[in-house]
């Protein structure tokens, strides 16, 4: 008799220890259950180190043809935040899951955080988001039909364009043309000056000249009367009656 | 000498009685013979009515004339529509009580402008010479007033080409799109915008340093800037180009330069009317403020804006006119062009601050933009919530919820008014305020290429007349030998302003500028234009001008140019020159400079000028004004002199020759 109880209290042992630990597994899981959105949602804080806070502006960049900003518009925020870490790791590990938000407002802007796709609890740095949304900047814009002011990631700057710099400074195109155009009407009316002033030169020449045979014709050829008529040599007393 | 003045004043007394006697039959003023000072000679040193007639008829082939006359209106119209009528006449209006400015404004234009340009006009036409002749024609002692014409012309040639370089600069980068002062330049490693940039403007930016490379005073030269050098030397070429021949080819190129300014106005007052906020500005341009006519410094600036928007005194508008026929009639050319010139301020006002309207709504609406984004984003607020119609109510509510934040925020305050008063004049107009209004309108590289040509025309037709001024009285004084042709005379004239002109070019060009135009353009010229109302009225004589003037046009000047010639002109301009001088003289001599590491920057810092720009200062504005007694005393020794040298000399009259002769033959 002695050596039953003995066994019942043994199989009495072993069945409290086993309901134990089936409750201590309950309550595991549903703390995890519970605890994981908790945790998740300790990751993701405004203000947290590695998180960045996003502004959107819909209606200032649209206008008339703003749409509205919902639960479907903020699961294409988290895809294209996955596909900018995919294309940034070059891997295609990062999935929705990976990014985290919280803290949304009516400005619509709201918080999100990075985590890792090995290990749910770390936080990818904040260094290495900023270079990955840097690298996909454009692509995350136009998927919102956005633009860098109006979808703005508090804290990373826009990437300027580099400035283009033509191998000749526009302006000197045009100087070169219009002291070009210049500088051939000064030639062309120096040029023109002279000449006029030539051709005066030579036709008073021309003209003295003529002047001279005519006079040098009279002279010589007594015969010839295309001289000119020499008032001063008539026979002006036949007329003059004193 | 003095027996011939004993003749002559018997003479006069003579006609005097005579004329004293005719008043008193027939009661008018007119004949009564007005003083005037002795002025013997004058008679040998002018052409006679008949000689002018004869000259006429005859075509005496050497002065050159006027294709038509259109060409001489155009010439004159452009000579004194300006850059001062765009930059200095709006700023004015608007800082002296808007449109009640325009009654200061028309009252001085006919009590000093059109007597003073019809008297230049008849002179030149009557004695058929530039300033120095004319001058020295009335009297060899007022030589100095034409000389006086020469330097002034010469020195304000010299500034206001370089604004036209400047002009150029902007036109050459007018062919691009973006405009290189719409937006900041990137720095060295792409990190962010220029910081020089970033804490001023974009405007200004390219202004100070981009084109100017502005020093941060005017000791500090810095050395000439190529880009700007290139600009000077196209200016100064594409003046030469024009002024070769003379009025041949200034004559031909007004054609253009005289009529684009008013298409480009016109084109900018239709396009300036269809953006937003343009009747704010020309409403707040015209509104009348009639307790600023109590102001006396309203009627010195109407007076004075008068007096230099009608480029009297230099010269150049004696020398178009004497190219005239002789029957030409000036006094309706008088008052057509002082009205054109009057429409032109009035019209180039209302075109600017249409489009200062415009940018000051831009302002007012960035301003306010900015505030309600703040407000927006601080209280997480959506979009649309607070707009410009609910912005007063919401922010008050806000402030008396949360006033610490509200504080911290830092809001501007944004007020129509104040951007509309920040108006300015001057190149700070061109380059900078209009700039700005450029680049916020669409296809803003055609604005600019139009705004720019605009400007560069009437820059242009204004140079024209200053080389007139210069070059004339040159070839009058005989300082190159008379077979020298004109196109060598105005190339040197040209090639001599460039080189000086080169300090314009410096890093502390613009310094050196403001500096010419204070005092170059300002007093040389009241001076000049007072001596030559005196020398008119009074040594030449107003009945004798009134004489050549009923010769000219047929009819004889009525009482209100003999009024205004003779008395309220002279005084207008007597009164000018008194409160100039003295303010000049009794204020401290600053100017304002840009300075990036100045406490206020980027608000221009105030310098004071060196000691040694005080001896600048009387070049620029002593020489000229004592050139006029200068030249009189220098010639009052010259005839002292050679009358000593003549006096106890042999006495050359014929009929020592004739008994010489006789006894030789004998």
């Amino acid at each position: 008799m002695e050596e039953g109880c003995m066994i019942n209290s043994h199989f009495l042992g072993i069945s409290l220890f086993m309901r134990c630990l089936r409750m201590l597994v309950r309550i595991l899981v549903l703390l995890y259950l519970a605890g994981a959105p908790a945790l998740a949602q300790t990751l993701c804080q405004p203000n947290a180190s590695n998180g960045y806070k996003v502004r959107i502006s819909i209606k200032t960049a649209l206008g008339n043809q703003a749409y509205e900003w919902n639960e479907n518009e903020m699961f294409l925020f988290r895809a294209t935040m996955a596909f900018a870490m995919r294309r940034y790791y070059k891997t295609e590990t990062y999935n929705v899951d990976n990014i985290i938000m919280c803290n949304q407002t009516l400005r619509v802007s709201f918080w999100f955080v990075v985590t890792s796709p090995e290990n749910s609890t770390m936080l990818i740095p904040n260094a290495d988001v900023e270079k990955a949304v840097s690298m996909s900047r454009h692509r995350i814009n136009n998927a919102f039909l956005l633009t860098d002011r109006t979808l703005e990631f508090l804290g990373i700057h826009p990437t300027l364009a580099a400035p283009v710099n033509p191998d000749t400074p526009p302006w000197l195109i045009v100087f070169g043309v219009v002291i070009g155009a210049v500088f051939a009407g000064i030639i062309a009316l120096l040029v023109s000056s002279l000449l006029q002033k030539r051709r005066k030169e030579k036709g008073m020449m021309e003209d003295g000249q003529d002047e001279e045979d005519r006079q040098m014709k009279g002279v010589e050829n007594d015969n010839v009367l295309d001289g000119i008529y020499n008032r001063g040599f008539t026979d002006d007393d036949r007329f003059t009656k004193l | 000498m003095s027996i011939y003045l004993l003749i002559e004043d018997s003479y006069h007394q003579v006609k005097r009685w005579h004329h004293r006697y005719q008043w008193v039959k027939a009661c008018q003023p007119a004949t009564m013979r007005f003083p005037k000072l002795p002025n013997p000679g004058l008679d040998d040193r002018i052409p006679s009515h008949q000689e002018l007639e004869r000259m006429e008829k005859e075509e005496a082939g050497d002065r050159p004339k006027w294709d038509n006359k259109t060409q001489y209106m155009l010439t004159c119209v452009g000579f004194c529509v300006g850059l001062g009528n765009v930059w200095r006449f709006p700023y004015l209006c608007q800082s002296h009580g808007g449109g009640a400015f325009m009654i200061p404004f028309l009252i001085l234009l006919v009590l000093e402008g059109i007597p003073l340009l019809h008297l230049e006009f008849a002179i030149g036409q009557r004695l058929r010479s530039g300033s120095v002749g004319v001058w020295t024609a009335i009297n060899p002692y007022l030589t100095g007033v034409g000389i006086a014409s020469l330097f002034v012309s010469f020195l304000v040639g010299m500034y206001y080409n370089t604004i036209i370089a400047w002009v150029m600069w902007y036109f050459f980068n007018s062919f691009q799109n973006p405009l290189p002062w719409s937006q900041c330049p990137v720095n060295a490693n792409l990190t962010g915008l220029v910081s020089e940039c970033a804490r001023s403007s974009p405007v200004d930016y390219f202004w100070y340093r981009d084109t100017l490379n502005t020093s941060t005073s005017i000791g500090d030269s810095g050395g000439l800037q190529w880009w700007m050098v290139l600009c000077l030397l196209c200016a100064w070429l594409l003046l030469y180009v024009c002024c070769l021949r003379g009025i041949e080819t200034t004559g031909k190129a007004v054609y253009v330069t005289s009529t684009l300014p008013y298409v480009v106005l016109t084109i900018f007052l239709i396009r300036g009317l269809t953006l937003k906020g343009s009747l704010d500005g020309i409403k707040f341009l015209f509104t009348p403020d009639l307790n600023e006519l109590m102001n006396p410094s309203t009627w010195l600036d109407a007076g004075a804006q008068v007096f230099y928007s009608f480029s009297l005194a230099f010269g150049g508008l004696i020398s178009f006119s004497s190219y005239n026929s002789v029957h030409n009639n000036c006094e309706q050319d008088a008052v057509i062009i002082s009205f054109i010139n009057g429409f032109t301020s009035v019209y180039a006002a209302t075109v600017i601050y249409s489009i200062i309207g415009f940018r000051a709504t831009e302002r007012f609406d960035d301003c306010l933009e900015g505030n309600i984004l703040a407000l927006l984003n601080t209280f997480n607020l959506p979009e649309g919530n607070i707009t410009e119609g609910n912005y007063a109510e919401s922010l008050q509510n806000l402030n008396g919820t949360f006033p610490e934040i509200i504080q911290s925020l830092d809001l501007k305050t944004c007020d129509l008014q104040t951007f509309l008063s920040q108006g300015v004049e001057g190149t700070g107009l061109a380059f900078i305020v209009f700039t700005e209004a450029i680049t916020k309108m669409p296809v803003s590289p055609l604005w600019s290429i139009l705004f720019f040509i605009m400007l560069f025309c009437l820059g242009l037709s204004t140079m024209f007349g200053s080389i007139e001024g210069t070059v004339v009285p040159l070839q009058d004084l005989n300082i190159f030998p008379k077979r020298w042709p004109k196109e060598a005379i105005t190339g040197i004239v040209c090639l001599v302003s460039f080189i000086i002109a080169l300090i314009f070019a410096q890093s502390s060009g613009n310094y050196w500028l403001a500096l010419f135009d204070s005092f170059a353009g300002s007093i040389p010229l009241l001076v000049i234009a007072f001596c030559e109302m005196i020398a008119v009225v009074y040594i030449y004589g107003i009945d004798r001008f009134n004489k050549d003037i009923e010769f000219m046009i047929g009819h004889k000047p009525n009482l209100f140019w003999q009024v205004t010639w003779r008395f309220v002109s002279p005084l207008i301009v007597l009164v000018i020159f008194v409160f100039y001088f003295v303010t000049k003289v009794s204020s401290n001599v600053t100017y304002i400079a840009w300075n990036p590491s100045s406490e206020d920057f980027p608000t221009l810092e105030v310098l004071e000028y060196p000691a040694w720009i005080y001896v600048i200062i009387f070049i620029l504005a002593g020489v000229p004004s004592l050139v006029v007694p200068g030249t009189a005393l220098f010639k009052l020794v010259q005839r002292r002199c050679s009358d000593k040298n003549v006096y106890g000399a042999e006495v050359d009259t014929v009929s020592a020759k004739v008994q010489m002769y006789t006894t030789e033959m004998s």
